[in-house]
Order: structure tokens, then C-alpha cells, then sequence
């Protein structure tokens, strides 16, 4: 070692060349990732592995261009298009293809449902909303977006709500006044509530009255929000003037928009407080969260569904209805919520206990540490799991078809019994053109949830 | 081991007056069954630059983060700037806001911006207008040399940039204490300077500090005094002078052989 001369010293800068061409270019693309491991003959055993990777390509090639082919000619080269001669089920036996016609048919009841022809435009309002009000928020370069979003969350569902169903009364000057004189209740315990929120919420009136003045701050929402929505809905059915469309009239992609989105905005701060109360250091609080979270993610969603539809009505009142739409909607939302928390809870204990800290020793109240500093990053860590939740959820809004709420899909199973339309092929079509709907939808939230994770990771940049 | 009691008077100067910061009578502490903190008797007085040392699991950092109830003690009392620390949640909040605090990790906010990180406490724990808590945020980040990565993200910085941040943070509450744990010790030798100078000058503008460290220049340099725990006892406390160069108890010797030796 001691003779060996290890001096040296760099006298010229060594050059810097291009990147050979099996690096660059379509060639080289071409030559990594298809070539490249069908090209070494040198041992036998490369050369085995070099001929399996030929079959293998050659292979998928073929199973590619014969789906494509199938599916084409299915949707397409053989399908029938126009039924002009009103020939139904016979003008689509006469090719083996798709049946087109069906779907143009049956379209209206797809997206409605039973929803009464002349009432759709208040189905169709609230869909042009829905899209509108969606893509203001998703869209970066929309200015107010937090103050659409707020009017989506609040408003928007009670806007549909009153589009959708009608006015709660018929216009008679009896029932305004039967309504005006159901508010002042409630109107006046939430000025209670709020009253005694006010006075607690410093803690001048003591430690326990603090504790209790949250609650007494959602008891003021709550008790608002029957005082308010009457009249909110009041003051809209006397301008507009609208019919009661019952829900049971609903169907197709409305109902299936109606569930999920409600399950959507429900379950995701009914989740955040789940996982916050699993958390927390108080017993009555955690249990019940626990509770809870275990037993819905313990039963099936179906057995729930059935139980709100079938058995409910024997533990009520005769004559106590509860509608069926709103047991489902609310089942669901119970359920996504359950898996939600879990999700939350994960990033939760993401969170290194420096960041608590670091707040903590700012003076930051924990609400405000919640707020501003845990929940930002522990939301962010788990985006792909939230809207993993999302997706299913707006999957298995199709199980409410089991007791008979005609959503999307059960209003296909529906209008397929119809027999003008029964050709061998009318099925395949429909679950065609549903499976497609449900893609754009499912597609569309996971692509926009990759795109939040790339804008909110700053951790690494 | 012998535990002496020497009663040091804070060294007299420009920026120590007898205004007591933070007493601290008869402290106990145990996590579990173990007995962390013994019998805790600490008087800091106003403008005292006190370093705390010892050997790793002898409770100094617990010692620190009592002071602003990150932890919580069982026994004793802790009065910072006459505010009792008790089980009261809003003593607690105003003691925080009150007692800055740096951490070994820094502990910054990766989602916001360095400017967001300085004016977030401010903005929602003191109430300032948003507009007066960047002007004050912009006057920290320019006294800890760094107003020009005001709009990067934490992830940006190096270490000690990060840690800069970290105290110009704590500084954007106007702290009348503030509380150091180990704040070099997760950095390269490199910026151990960049964040030792910030402290100094620090010091030397009369605020009140407790450290954590093991960086024993600086102890030297600006500490009124010196503390050295073992075992959850506060075991010896002298000037910097009388502490490095005759200390009294044999742990005490022991522990600066070891530091000190190579």
C-alpha cells in the first residue's frame, strides 16, 4: 500500500457528451421499453429468457388489438345506430352489434328517472348548478373559490332540495301561517343557545360552562337550521311556485348524484370529528366514537339498507313516515363516515408530535392547532385514501336499488325488462353505457385527487 | 452522591435586575413509576441567561418543557412572570404565549411558507392585524439574516436556516423568555455558528433564556449561569467561570472530564 503513488490532480475539464441514442428520442423509447429484452443471444439462458419475452409481446399485442377489435365492432361496425322506422327490438335483431336506439329511448329515465316530463327543468337547474358549482371550485384560476365552495356545502343542498321535491306546503295563507308559527320555537331556543354560548365561551362563567359551550354552539346550528329552513324553503316554493314531486318519482343519475354527494359532504367532518374523538383523552368521547366506527364497519351495508326500508316501520308509530330516500341517504352517510374516520385517523398519527408542539408552545388554542396546523398536513397525507372512500362510496350507491330505489343502475335492471327493447344484445349495451357513466365520474375524482396531492406536497420541493 | 446546595446570586450587570422570570419550588415529576424530576427548587430572574447541561436522561429537557406545561408536573410549583401554572387552561395559554420556545427538530410548519409560519401565532393567538404581523415577521427574518426565503417553504431550507426561522418564529410572539432544547444538536457543525450567533446576539439584548445544550463556548460565552443536572436533580449551579474551572461535586467533575477531555 505505502509504494503505491495515489497522488493525483485533474489538469482539463473532462468533456460532457450527448446522451447515447438508445436514450433519446422514439427510437430509444422504443428500444427500452419493447426491445431491449427480447435482443441477448449471448448465454442460453438469455436467449431463452430473450425468445419468452418475444412470445410474451407478441402475445399482448395480439390480446390488445383483438379486445379493441371486439369491442368496436360490438360498438360500432355492428351496432344499429337509428331505429327511424320505430321497429324497436326487430330493427336491433337484424345486426349482432350494440342497440343504440335503446339507449337514445330509454335516456330520459337514466338520468331522471319517473321524474314527472313537465317539472324536469328543476332536475336539470340543479344539475347545471351542481356542474357549474363543481368545476368554479376545482379550477385554480376561478376567483372566490372558498366562498363557492361555502355556498356548495351550505346553500346548494337546500336550493336541491326544494327544486327537486317542491315546497314543503301547499299556497295557502293557512299553511304559511302554520309554518311561521312552527319556527318561533326554535327560533328562540337557538337565541338561547347562542346567548349561553356567548357568555361561556371565555370562560368567565367557569371552567365547566367553557367545556360546555361548544355544544352549546352546535346546538344553536342545529336549532337554527330548523327555525331557518323552513323559511328558506318557504320563500322559494311562494317564488317559484313549484309541485311536490314525491321521491319516490326520483331516479336514475339523480338519485345516484342525490346519495353520494350528500354521503361525500357528510362524511368527511362528520369523519374528522370520529377520528378526533377516538383520539381523545376523554372516556365518554372516545368510546362512543369507537363505538360507533366498529360497529357500522362491523355490519354490511345492505343489512342496514334493509333494516331502514323493511323493519323500521314496526318499531314506529302507525302512521310515523320516515322517508325511505332520506333512511338510505342517511345509512350511507353513517357508513362512509365510519370508514372516513378511519382513513383520518391514519393520517392523524401520521403527524410527528413536534408539529402538536410547535403550536402548543405558540400558545395556539387546540381547535386552532386542529385548524391551522394538523389537519392541513394529516388531510394531505391521506388524500388518496379519502377519495379511495369516495369512490367506493359512490359505487355502493347502487346497493339502495335493494330496496327498490331506482338508482342508475336500477333503473337499467328496470327499463331491460321492458320487452320491445329484449334483444340478446340491449343488456351488454346498457351496462356499457353505465359502466361508462360511473367511469367518467370515478375518473374524474381520482385523477383530481393525484392533481391536489401534486399542489399540496410541499414537503419535499 | 452529594448534592450541595450553593446559593448563587445572579452575576450582577447591565441586564439582570431582581425582577424574578420564573420560580420554580419543590418540583416533582414521574412518568409512570419513574421519578424524573426531583425536588426542583430554580429561581430565574429577568434578562438571566441560564444553560442547562448534564448527561442524556438526567431531565433537562423536561425540566425546560415544564416551564411552558408541554409536559406536566405532579408536584410543586412553577410561577412564570407571576402567572401560576396550574391546571387552568387559559394560565397555561397566556404562559405560552408569554415563554417562546425552540426545539431540537425545529419543529416548523412544512405547509406554510416561512413568512405564514412567522405570522400564524400572532395573527390568531394575539390578534394582530394581518398587515402589522408581516412587518413584525419581516423585521425577525431580517435580524436572523434570512428576509430573502420569507416565501419558500420550510423543506427548502437547510438545518440551520430552519432553526433560525424556528427562533425568529418564537421571537414574532414578543417572548419575554425564551426556552432553547438542544437546539444544535440536530445540525451540521457547519450551522451550529449560524445558530449560536443568532443566540448571542440574542443575549445580548437582554432577553431572558434558558438553554439546553451542549455546546459549552457558548456556555462560557454568555450564561450568568451554569446548571447541572443528574438523575432529576438539579445536583450543582455556578457562574461559568466557577463551574468549568472548580466545580464542587465529584458528578459534576466526572461529567466535564468527559466532555471536556478530548
Amino acid at each position: 500500500m505505502s509504494d503505491q503513488n495515489i497522488f493525483y490532480v485533474r489538469t482539463e475539464e473532462a468533456p460532457r457528451l450527448p446522451a447515447p441514442p438508445s436514450q433519446q428520442g422514439i427510437t430509444g423509447w422504443l428500444w427500452n421499453n419493447i426491445f431491449a429484452s427480447m435482443a441477448d443471444y449471448s448465454t442460453p439462458s438469455k436467449a431463452i429468457s430473450s425468445i419468452l419475452m418475444i412470445g410474451m409481446t407478441l402475445f399482448t399485442a395480439y390480446s390488445l388489438v383483438w379486445m379493441t377489435w371486439t369491442m368496436l365492432d360490438f360498438a360500432i361496425f355492428s351496432a344499429t345506430f337509428s331505429d327511424p322506422a320505430g321497429g324497436k327490438r326487430e330493427t336491433c335483431l337484424a345486426n349482432g352489434g350494440a342497440c343504440w336506439p335503446f339507449i337514445q329511448a330509454k335516456w330520459y329515465q337514466f338520468m331522471y328517472g319517473f321524474y314527472p316530463k313537465e317539472e324536469i327543468w328543476r332536475v336539470q337547474l340543479s344539475m347545471v348548478m351542481l356542474a357549474i358549482g363543481t368545476l368554479w371550485m376545482v379550477l385554480p384560476m376561478m376567483p372566490a373559490r372558498g366562498k363557492v365552495a361555502a355556498i356548495m356545502l351550505f346553500v346548494y343542498p337546500i336550493v336541491v332540495f326544494v327544486l327537486l321535491n317542491g315546497g314543503p306546503v301547499e299556497h295557502g295563507t293557512d299553511d304559511i301561517g302554520r309554518i311561521v308559527a312552527g319556527v318561533w320555537f326554535p327560533l328562540i331556543a337557538a337565541g338561547v343557545c347562542f346567548a349561553a354560548w356567548w357568555l361561556t365561551r371565555d370562560g368567565k362563567m367557569g371552567d365547566v360552562a367553557m367545556a360546555l359551550s361548544p355544544a352549546m354552539l352546535m346546538a344553536t346550528v342545529v336549532l337554527g337550521a330548523f327555525a331557518v329552513l323552513p323559511l328558506i324553503t318557504l320563500g322559494i316554493d311562494l317564488t317559484l311556485g313549484t309541485e311536490i314531486v314525491e321521491t319516490n318519482k326520483w331516479g336514475g343519475l339523480t338519485i345516484t348524484l342525490v346519495v353520494a354527494i350528500f354521503g361525500i359532504v357528510i362524511s368527511l367532518p362528520v369523519g374528522v370529528l370520529l377520528a378526533l374523538g377516538r383520539q381523545s383523552n376523554a372516556p365518554i368521547i372516545k368510546y362512543s366514537s369507537v363505538l360507533f366506527i366498529e360497529v357500522v364497519r362491523g355490519i354490511p351495508l345492505i343489512s342496514v339498507l334493509f333494516f331502514a326500508s323493511a323493519m323500521l316501520p314496526y318499531f314506529l308509530e302507525p302512521g310515523v313516515d320516515f322517508n325511505k330516500l332520506l333512511r338510505a341517504m342517511i345509512g350511507v352517510a353513517m357508513f362512509a363516515s365510519a370508514y372516513m374516520a378511519e382513513v383520518i385517523r391514519g393520517g392523524l398519527q401520521a403527524m410527528p408530535k413536534g408539529q402538536y408542539e410547535g403550536g402548543m408552545s405558540l400558545g395556539l388554542s387546540f381547535w386552532q392547532q386542529m385548524r391551522l396546523i394538523i389537519l392541513p398536513q394529516a388531510l394531505t397525507t391521506v388524500i388518496p385514501g379519502i377519495v379511495n372512500t369516495f369512490i367506493g362510496m359512490f359505487k355502493d350507491t347502487t346497493l339502495v336499488l335493494i330496496i327498490s330505489i331506482f338508482d342508475l343502475l336500477g333503473i337499467l335492471s328496470a327499463t331491460l325488462k321492458d320487452p320491445e327493447w329484449s334483444t340478446p344484445t340491449t343488456a351488454y349495451t346498457g351496462y356499457l353505457v353505465i359502466s361508462i357513466i360511473y367511469f367518467i365520474f370515478c375518473f374524474g375524482m381520482s385523477r383530481y385527487s393525484v392533481y391536489m396531492e401534486k399542489k399540496l406536497d410541499r414537503s419535499h420541493r | 452522591m452529594s448534592v450541595e446546595q450553593t446559593n448563587v446570586t445572579p452575576r450582577g450587570g447591565m441586564t439582570v435586575s431582581d425582577e424574578v422570570a420564573i420560580q420554580i419550588t419543590g418540583m416533582n415529576k414521574w412518568y409512570g413509576q419513574f421519578h424524573v424530576l426531583r425536588d426542583i427548587d430554580l429561581t430565574v430572574y429577568q434578562g438571566e441567561r441560564i444553560v442547562v447541561c448534564g448527561p442524556s436522561g438526567s431531565g433537562k429537557s423536561t425540566l425546560i418543557r415544564c416551564i411552558n406545561a408541554l409536559e406536566e408536573h405532579q408536584a410543586g410549583s412553577i410561577t412564570v412572570d407571576n402567572t401560576l401554572l396550574s391546571s387552568d387552561l387559559k394560565n397555561i395559554d397566556k404562559i405560552r404565549s408569554e415563554v417562546g420556545m425552540c426545539f431540537q427538530h425545529f419543529n416548523l410548519f412544512p405547509h406554510l411558507t416561512i413568512l405564514e409560519n412567522c405570522t400564524l401565532a400572532p395573527i390568531w393567538v394575539r390578534k394582530i392585524p394581518k398587515k402589522e404581523a408581516i412587518e413584525t415577521a419581516m423585521h425577525y427574518l431580517e435580524k436572523v439574516k434570512i428576509p430573502d426565503q420569507a416565501n419558500k417553504y420550510p423543506g427548502q431550507l437547510s438545518g440551520g436556516q430552519q432553526q433560525r426561522v424556528a427562533i425568529a418564529r418564537s421571537l414574532c410572539m414578543k417572548p419575554r423568555i425564551m426556552l432553547f432544547d438542544e437546539p444544535t444538536s440536530a445540525l451540521d457543525p457547519e450551522m451550529i455558528k449560524e445558530v449560536l450567533d443568532t443566540m448571542i446576539q440574542l443575549a445580548e439584548e437582554g432577553m431572558t433564556m434558558i438553554c439546553v445544550t451542549h455546546e459549552m463556548g457558548f456556555a462560557r460565552q454568555v450564561a450568568n449561569r451554569v446548571i447541572f443536572m443528574a438523575d432529576g436533580q438539579i445536583v450543582e449551579q455556578n457562574e461559568p467561570e466557577g463551574f468549568f474551572n472548580n466545580p464542587q461535586s465529584e458528578r459534576t467533575q466526572q461529567f466535564l472530564s468527559q466532555i471536556l477531555g478530548h
